[in-house]
């Protein structure tokens, strides 16, 4: 399944990325439930605040899910940057992954590598990472 | 005496995909016991080495368990339990 994203949300992420360099950035896209649909962006804070590591912190991570909840969304979308590394899943992105519907995407904000090749998208599902098509729409 | 406990989408083939169950036990080590009794193999995605896993989080009510004395959390009839895998990486 590619990933189908607006040019908006590339870019906002893109920037979100660059805007919190040396730290990872991260955050998720919302949509309705069962829709598989990117429609909601909400960038997360990064509680580790570290170039090697991001958090959702324990309470916005709560506060998250029952929004998800109450508004009957899911979370089709992670994302976190990479700040000296190619967009590829790290050992520990793939400890972590705990949402097997959604799709992982990783942005470098290396400054060197080119906007064309730093947003990638896969599914993590039980320590197996299959990358996916991104399709990106005006 | 019956806790809600809210299960996340990976743990759900232990339970059926029901993403809240019931169950029982006055501590958060009763309560993962009785869960793990109920359904199998469950226990040992939440606990490491007698101990909460790095990557999974578990609530009471709002509050995360590290902050209510981990495993010794104190849980009573009615209250409220979440389990979220942790969203984090390198």
């Amino acid at each position: 399944m590619p990933l189908i994203i607006s040019r908006a949300f590339v870019d906002a992420i893109v920037e979100q990325s660059r805007a919190e360099y040396p730290d990872e950035c991260c955050g998720v896209i919302l949509g309705p439930a069962g829709s598989g649909k990117a429609s909601r962006l909400k960038p997360m804070i990064n509680a580790a605040h570290s170039p090697t590591f991001y958090e959702f912190d324990p309470k916005d991570l709560l506060a998250l899910y029952r929004e998800v909840d109450d508004k009957d969304e899911e979370i089709v979308v992670i994302y976190h940057s990479h700040t000296e590394t190619e967009a590829y899943p790290s050992r520990t992105d793939i400890a972590y992954a705990g949402e097997p519907g959604a799709h992982y995407v990783l942005v470098s904000s290396r400054e060197e590598i080119a906007p064309a090749i730093e947003f990638r998208s896969y599914r993590i599902i039980d320590g197996v990472v299959t990358e996916e098509e991104v399709s990106i729409t005006d | 005496m019956s806790i809600e406990v809210r299960i996340p989408t990976i743990l759900r083939p232990f339970t059926k995909d029901q993403k809240a169950v019931a169950a029982s036990g006055a501590s958060l080590t009763a309560l993962i016991t009785d869960l793990d009794s109920q359904f199998p193999g469950i226990g040992d995605r939440l606990l490491e080495n007698g101990a909460l896993r790095r990557f999974i989080n578990i609530y009471v009510n709002d509050e995360d368990v590290r902050f209510l004395g981990g495993l010794d959390a104190q849980i009573k009839d009615g209250d409220s339990v979440t389990i979220l895998p942790a969203v984090a990486g390198g």
